[in-house]
């Protein structure tokens, strides 16, 4: 028998996973914007993602509905337990998607728009990551109810979290840039990117090493008898695609630091696979817990199967429509 | 005095009734603005006359920053579903969680994957192609609406559901009774047709506002015509649906008619229409009111002297506020009345050969600019508080829904909602009405050679890079 939950853990991930490859880069832009040349630069890079940020951020909207829809309980245990950064995550969104559209109308308050757009996307990936941190320091539920209060995400452990999602992001954005654009702004983003890639592979090892040492149960999942001959492939790979990044930028390789960064976020979401599995909320409720009923999960994932290949199809022809490098003299 | 929870309750529900209302407001426009340029580009593929494919662009501007804050706005939502409606989210998960995410597969994919085709692809993709883009934003504006109003009416209606030993909501036998529940093809019907009609009294407004300053131009003639028509006849038909929806609601949720009449009372012999009058809820009864004899049972059985059923038949903690919902629905109602009345003069203008000259339509027509969104908040109130005290109708109430959050947290998250979105979709609409000001020029090229920093509309074109760098090529 297949188990439709399990089905649905790995959609809402693979949803997840869509987000933060695609708004990642989104929201790094907008944290490079203050490192960026008033004007040009920043226009170009702005440009290189207008045509899509929505549909990118359509991805967050599926992982949240899709949450709702096929684990209600996880959904109404986690919203709660975080609601401070979700509201400010939620706000910052407001701020970026604002920005998109005024900047371009009011040259005057360039400067303002840019602020917005900058602290917009700070804000949203600083909150998504202490989300992230939030949820795996655990959550503590009475019944079937957040019963914490409404500053218990609040730790170093989250705020490490945050910081280290805000960096990767960065660099998801300035290996984006290197791909999209070419002249001055490349060789900008090529330096930024040298230095953000060693600041995003320290922040990923504090993570990883700090993790363990929460009172759960992750030590044994990563360092016991037979898991560590899974889990110890991690790293491993982590340190071969860390080396091929550092390869990639110094010989001024365009498409590959992108694919490779995003090579370390999937790696990240896999060793976060394999410190929650099966829990969606650290210890107390596993995904069989939290599931709604089949009859919901087998009507969603009929409207799935159906749409999602339409969906990436169509995806994939707009960024294709757009491709090459944006450029002042049009594409070539 | 307020226990902690009961005030938390209250900045929850404030909390979702201002940032749904603000949200509304930009689909409630979107959703007309897109079939309205779908129809415009359509009609400049078919015609070959730039005078749509002006039209076209214009609006677009305008289109891209509605939508974009449509969209921005519309995220808060379904999160908010979570943080403060968390009692709510794991009872009816089962069953509206799969509308609303067919709603994301279905209709927000749709919109988004399209959207930058449309706004800057027109160079890029062939006509045919670009005009598909348009068409495809288009029908997923109608869809977004279809889910999430089916979902909204399943929980004013709700049928097809069971409920299991922990009292959640889970779907019953078939899926198409929760999704057709009782009230969905009214709300659908009259929800659309007010998007429509709320574009039409904006473009309307715009087009009579340059017709005010410039009798002869065509572009500004060819949108007040276009509006007019839509005006003089969606009016009629919103208001046949409206009162279908009222003999609707009627059936399904008595006590929300009940307040909308002002009806404390039940009338065995024939229920007076009340006008006007201030709703006394401690009294239970409406001060200074003018009414029309019988005419209440008139409208709602089609019989003078039917008899009707007043809030005395209703258990006091089972009645929604009298107040809000009594006033809501008379404005939206009066709101109707004065668009029809804005289409048959039109009606009459054209009869008469002075739709174009007729100054004092025009400055009519300027002032119902707004009167769209006005209906469509004064119609959801009336919708939405007269259901309370329930969630899910009769069965679900609204104390019952809310997450366990402390008040500071809804305190600080209402006051940062308030801030920010009057800041930042106030710009937005600032933007909105500026590009509104300018009137509608011809060729695209023309209008980039003036300031040409303000006219940026695309930002992935090469033209209008250049023009913001200022290094022309
Ligand atoms: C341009 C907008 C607009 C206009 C002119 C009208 N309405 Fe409306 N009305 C709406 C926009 C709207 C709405 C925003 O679309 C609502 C809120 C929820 C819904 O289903 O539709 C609504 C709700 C609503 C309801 C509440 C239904 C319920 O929840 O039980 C009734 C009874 C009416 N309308 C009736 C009317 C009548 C008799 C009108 C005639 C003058 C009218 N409406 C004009
Ligand atoms: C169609 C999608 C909608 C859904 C699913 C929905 C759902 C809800 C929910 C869950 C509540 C919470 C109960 C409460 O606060 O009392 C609520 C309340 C409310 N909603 Fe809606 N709503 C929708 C659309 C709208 C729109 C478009 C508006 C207005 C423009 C609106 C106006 C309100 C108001 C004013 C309240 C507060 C009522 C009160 O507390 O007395 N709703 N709605
Ligand atoms: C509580 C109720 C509601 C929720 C949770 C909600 C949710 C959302 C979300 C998440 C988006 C962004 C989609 C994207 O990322 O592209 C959105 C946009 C949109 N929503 Fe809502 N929505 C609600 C009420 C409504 C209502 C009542 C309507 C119309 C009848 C509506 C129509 C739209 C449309 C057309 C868009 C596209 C953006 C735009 O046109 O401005 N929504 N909504």
């Amino acid at each position: 028998m297949i188990d439709l939950t399990i089905i649905w853990a790995f959609i809402i991930a693979f949803a997840v996973f869509m987000y933060v490859v695609m708004d990642g880069f989104d929201l790094g832009i907008g944290i490079l914007f203050p490192a960026l040349q008033p004007g040009a630069e920043r226009d170009k890079a702005m440009n290189s993602v207008a045509p899509v940020w929505d549909g990118n951020e359509t991805w967050l909207v599926l992982g949240g509905g899709g949450l709702l829809a096929a684990f209600p309980l996880a959904y109404s245990i986690i919203l709660p337990a975080i609601y401070p950064p979700i509201i400010a995550m939620l706000l910052g969104l407001v701020f970026r998607g604002v920005a998109f559209e005024a900047r371009w109308r009011d040259p005057k308050h360039m400067s303002f728009w840019d602020f917005t757009f900058t602290s917009g996307s700070i804000i949203a990936a600083f909150s998504q990551g202490v989300t992230l941190g939030a949820l795996l320091q655990g959550v503590q539920v009475s019944g079937r109810a957040y019963a914490g209060g409404w500053l218990d995400w609040l730790s170093p452990y989250s705020i490490l979290t945050g910081l280290g999602v805000t960096i990767g992001y960065a660099l998801l954005g300035a290996t984006w840039l290197i791909y999209k654009t070419d002249g001055p702004v490349q060789d900008h983003s090529y330096r930024l990117a040298a230095k953000l890639a060693p600041a995003t592979i320290v922040s990923l090892a504090a993570v990883s090493i700090y993790t363990p040492f929460l009172e759960n149960e992750y030590w044994d999942r990563w360092f016991t008898m037979p898991n560590i001959l899974f889990s110890a492939q991690v790293p491993l790979i982590t340190g071969i695609i860390i080396f091929a990044l550092y390869r990639a930028l110094k010989k001024r390789h365009e498409l590959a630091p992108f694919l490779l960064t995003l090579g370390l976020f999937l790696l990240g979401m896999i060793g976060l696979g394999i410190s929650m599995f099966p829990y969606v909320v650290p210890d107390t409720i596993t995904i069989w817990d939290a599931a709604a009923g089949e009859s919901s999960l087998i009507f969603m994932l009929i409207g799935t199967i159906i749409t999602v290949p339409f969906i990436l199809g169509y995806t994939a022809w707009a960024y294709w429509v757009f491709r090459g490098k944006v450029s002042d003299e049009g594409y070539h | 005095m307020m226990t902690d929870p009961e005030f938390a309750l209250l900045l929850a529900r404030i909390q979702f009734a201002f940032t749904v209302s603000f949200h509304f407001m930009f689909p409630a426009f979107s959703i007309g603005l897109a079939s309205y340029l779908a129809v415009l580009e359509g009609l400049w593929l078919k015609t070959k006359n730039d005078l749509y494919l002006d039209l076209y662009k214009y609006w677009r501007k305008i289109f891209a920053i509605t939508f974009a804050m449509g969209v921005v706005s519309g995220i808060v939502m379904s999160y908010q579903f979570g943080t403060n409606w968390s009692v709510f989210s794991d009872k009816a998960g089962d069953v509206i969680g799969p509308l609303m995410a067919y709603e994301v597969l279905t209709a927000f994919f749709l919109e988004a994957g399209f959207l930058g085709v449309m706004l800057f692809g027109m160079d890029k993709v062939g006509k045919k192609l670009h005009y598909f883009a348009t068409l495809m934003v288009a029908i997923g504006t109608f869809i977004s609406a279809f889910w999430i109003l089916s979902v909204n009416s399943w929980m004013q209606t709700p049928t097809g559901h069971e409920i299991d030993a922990l009292g959640r909501f889970i779907p019953g036998e078939s899926w198409t009774t929760i999704i057709f529940n009782p009230s969905f093809p009214y709300r659908l019907v009259h929800t659309v047709m007010a998007a429509y009609l709320t574009t039409a009294f904006v473009v309307g407004a715009v087009a009579a506002w340059h017709l005010l300053r410039d009798k002869m131009d065509l572009r500004a003639r060819k949108m007040f015509s276009m509006a007019m028509w839509m005006a003089a006849i969606v009016a009629p038909l919103q208001i046949f649906a409206g009162d279908l929806h009222g003999l609707n609601s009627l059936e399904h949720q008595p006590a929300k008619v009940m307040a909308m009449e002002g009806h404390y009372d039940s009338h065995p012999n024939g229920a007076p229409l009340i006008l006007f009058g201030i709703p006394n809820s401690e009294e239970k009864r409406v001060d200074y009111k003018i009414e029309i004899p019988k005419a209440s049972s008139l409208i709602l059985k089609h019989d003078l002297n039917a008899p009707l059923d007043g809030l005395d038949t209703i258990d006091d903690d089972k009645e929604p506020p009298v107040g809000i919902v009594f006033w809501s629905s008379r404005i939206m109602v009066a709101v109707g009345f004065a668009m029809l009345a804005i289409g048959m003069w039109s009606l009459f203008a054209r009869f008469r050969k002075k739709l174009y000259e007729w100054t004092l339509l025009h400055r009519a027509a300027l002032i119902m600019g707004p009167s769209g969104f006005v209906a469509v908040l004064a119609g959801w109130i009336t919708t939405e508080v007269g259901r309370q005290p329930y969630t899910v109708y009769g069965l679900l109430t609204t104390a019952d829904s809310a997450s366990p959050l402390d008040a500071p947290a809804v305190a600080a998250s209402l006051i940062a909602f308030v801030v920010v979105y009057f800041i930042m979709f106030g710009a937005g609409t600032l933007y909105i009405l500026r590009l509104m000001n300018k009137s509608v020029t011809g060729d695209e090229k023309t209008a980039q050679s003036g300031p040409i920093r303000s006219a940026g509309i695309t930002p992935a074109s090469n033209r209008t890079i250049t023009s913001h760098t200022g290094e022309a090529s």
